[in-house]
């Protein structure tokens, strides 16, 4: 009961802050379309990112710090390899290289510590993290890169006749909004739909169980943390065809960790729908709140993107703990 | 009960089981042996040490000292997925379902070691794929017509009533097909009804489908109606080992129960 009453105000919140700039006057519903548009495009690599979080938190219990290692890494990869082959070929290539990856951690790093406490695969996972950032660049170098999808970036109007000057959106940005919804949407469909998914949801449920009825743990880690791969890979090229290959898109992949605070750790449906909440929330909040909060406390303004996030998932935690679809955890007495 | 099933060689052979946790020995010395399409109860009081049995016989637990034979070779320690590959099933005295799943799905999942589509025709949904996907579905609808819980196919196990789950698991241990089943308390917290179906069901797959059983219970009417032989444990120590009529009049027994209210 509580938790639905937490949960309307929080919705009654974020809606009030979503439509406040139209209702105030503060945008034209033209732009202010646009601006949620943007929103929900960067909201769905978040989601993509997050999906990868939750895939391995339910499978194996590990809060994988290194997602957002493994997003510059798939990226680097790709961007190096289609200096010598075309980008498709590139991208097959780094898929291997992310399954082969999926391997080694589940070797090296999942099995020998398998059943230790979260706070040892936490660390275990930190280990991963710093190595996998290392090695990217040992291997493939610590320049800024490109990586070419071939799609035009121009940005073009649409909706001219609804909303009074168009909106204006990029080629490229609907394209890799698209490209993610996909898979987004392909994994849900894996999960419910085909024997491993129901392996993984099963050792989600419960590992005893799950290995009682012969389905092989280790198998299924290297699964999981090969999906994971496969989506660090898909955000990785996205980001780095839009900004640049670069160590700072590992800290956007890290935006994953507010939307699964926000969603609930084991959520599917959490990190989508959580994905898209802060997506919006920030863009929402860097267009119409900042230059507020510049004319109220003579601020400088910049940078709520950066912390936006953050903030709004400290928010949830406080009234929220197990997230919008986190499970309640009742023992058995 | 039990019919004209007749009873077979030895399937599996304990020889001086021993398993301690730290300081608490949960098994000593303990040996005995469970026969093909036979019923074998282990009883004993709260703690005797019979759900500890079971994780040995399933490769939860790996016993310091003693042997398993199964299937007539010595095992060596396995782990659980290599015992249910070997084809022991089990079901779980805190009932084990997979709590987000539906009805359908858990029981699904225990065709898991039967299905052998890869994973890359399973994601690209190959005929082959789909094909076993109906096969075994089959299978499946008919564990479900089985134990008679086919109007819950599609609810989440985790609204079912607690007697339903405890039918869910058994539908999920039958669903692999298992040689040897082990029930770890399949009636416990039932009703007398609910107690009876449970009973009806455990002898008809043993007669059926002559799986051998393994059963832990604590309702010695149960157990004394549906068992061909019993082992009694009590603090890790087997106490006695027979049939219905000799545990009854079992001596060591019959002090083991004795203020132990059941
Ligand atoms: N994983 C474990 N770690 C430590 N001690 C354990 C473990 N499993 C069982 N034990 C101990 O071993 C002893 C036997 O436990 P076991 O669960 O086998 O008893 P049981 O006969 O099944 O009892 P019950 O009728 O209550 O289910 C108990 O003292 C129990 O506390
Ligand atoms: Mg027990």
């Amino acid at each position: 009961m509580k938790k639905n009453r937490n949960l309307m105000i929080l919705f009654a919140v974020l809606l009030a802050g979503l439509i406040a700039p139209l209702v105030t006057g503060a945008s034209g519903a033209g732009f202010w379309v646009e601006v949620l548009l943007g929103g929900l495009m960067a909201g769905v690599l978040y989601s993509l990112v997050a999906l990868g979080f939750v895939l391995i938190f339910k499978a194996s219990g590990v809060f994988n710090f290194a997602q957002g290692a493994m997003v510059l890494f798939a990226a680097l990869s790709v961007a190096r390899m289609a200096e010598k082959m075309p980008l498709w070929a590139a991208m097959l290539m780094a898929v291997a290289i992310m399954v082969v990856l999926a391997f080694v951690i589940e070797r090296l790093v999942l099995r020998p510590l398998v059943n230790q406490d979260p706070v040892v695969l936490l660390m275990a996972t930190l280990g991963v993290t710093y190595f996998i950032d290392g090695f990217g660049q040992t291997v493939w170098g610590s320049d800024i890169y490109e990586i070419d999808l071939g799609i035009a970036r121009e940005p073009v109007m649409i909706l001219q006749s609804v909303f009074d000057g168009g909106i204006l959106i990029n080629k490229d940005d609907v394209a890799a909004t698209a490209a993610a919804a996909l898979l987004v949407i392909l994994l849900a469909l894996f999960f419910q739909k085909t024997k491993t998914g129901r392996a993984l949801r099963a050792v989600a449920d419960d590992h005893l169980a799950a290995q009682s009825i012969g389905i092989p743990l280790n198998r299924i880690w290297v699964i999981v943390w090969s999906l994971a791969g496969v989506v660090a890979l898909v955000a990785g090229v996205v980001w780095g065809a839009k900004l640049g290959v670069q160590f700072s898109i590992s800290q956007v992949a890290l935006k994953a960790l507010p939307v699964v605070i926000l969603g609930g750790f084991t959520s599917i449906p959490g990190a989508i729908i959580g994905g898209l909440i802060i997506g919006v929330g920030e863009k929402m909040a860097e267009v119409f709140l900042a230059p507020i909060a510049v004319k109220a406390f003579d601020l400088a303004g910049g940078g709520i993107e950066n912390w936006f996030a953050y903030v709004l998932a400290l928010l949830f935690l406080l009234v929220l703990p197990e997230g919008l679809f986190g499970e309640k955890h009742i023992d058995r007495v | 009960m039990g019919g004209g099933k007749t009873i077979g060689d030895v399937v599996l052979d304990l020889q001086g089981i021993s398993l301690s946790f730290g300081g608490v020995r949960a098994l000593q010395d303990v040996t005995f042996d469970v026969r093909e399409h036979e019923v074998r109860a282990i009883i004993g009081p709260n703690g005797a040490g019979k759900s500890s049995m079971l994780n040995v016989i399933n490769g939860v637990y790996h016993p310091q000292q003693g042997t398993v034979s199964y299937l007539g070779a010595k095992r060596h320690d396995v782990n659980t997925h290599e015992a249910a590959v070997q084809g022991i099933a089990r079901t779980f005295q805190n009932i084990a379902l997979f709590k987000g799943m539906s009805v359908l799905d858990n029981i699904m999942t225990g065709r898991n070691l039967r299905m052998k589509s890869g994973l890359l025709a399973q994601a690209f949904r190959l005929p082959s794929a789909e094909r076993e996907e109906l096969e075994h579905r089959e299978a499946v609808e008919q564990v479900i017509d089985f134990l008679e819980i086919q109007a819950h196919r599609k609810t989440p196990v985790g609204r079912l009533p607690y007697g339903l789950q405890k039918r869910v698991d058994l539908a999920r241990a039958l669903a692999m097909e298992p040689k040897l089943l082990l029930l770890d308390e399949p009636m416990a917290g039932m009703n007398v009804e609910e107690k009876q179906d449970m009973c009806r069901f455990i002898l008809d797959v043993n007669d059926q489908f002559g799986t051998t059983i393994v059963l832990i219970e604590h309702d010695m009417g149960v157990v004394m109606d549906i068992s061909d032989r019993v082992i009694v444990l009590d603090y890790g120590k087997k106490i006695g080992d027979g049939t219905p009529d000799e545990i009854r009049g079992n001596q060591a027994v019959i002090d083991a129960y004795l203020g132990v209210s059941h």
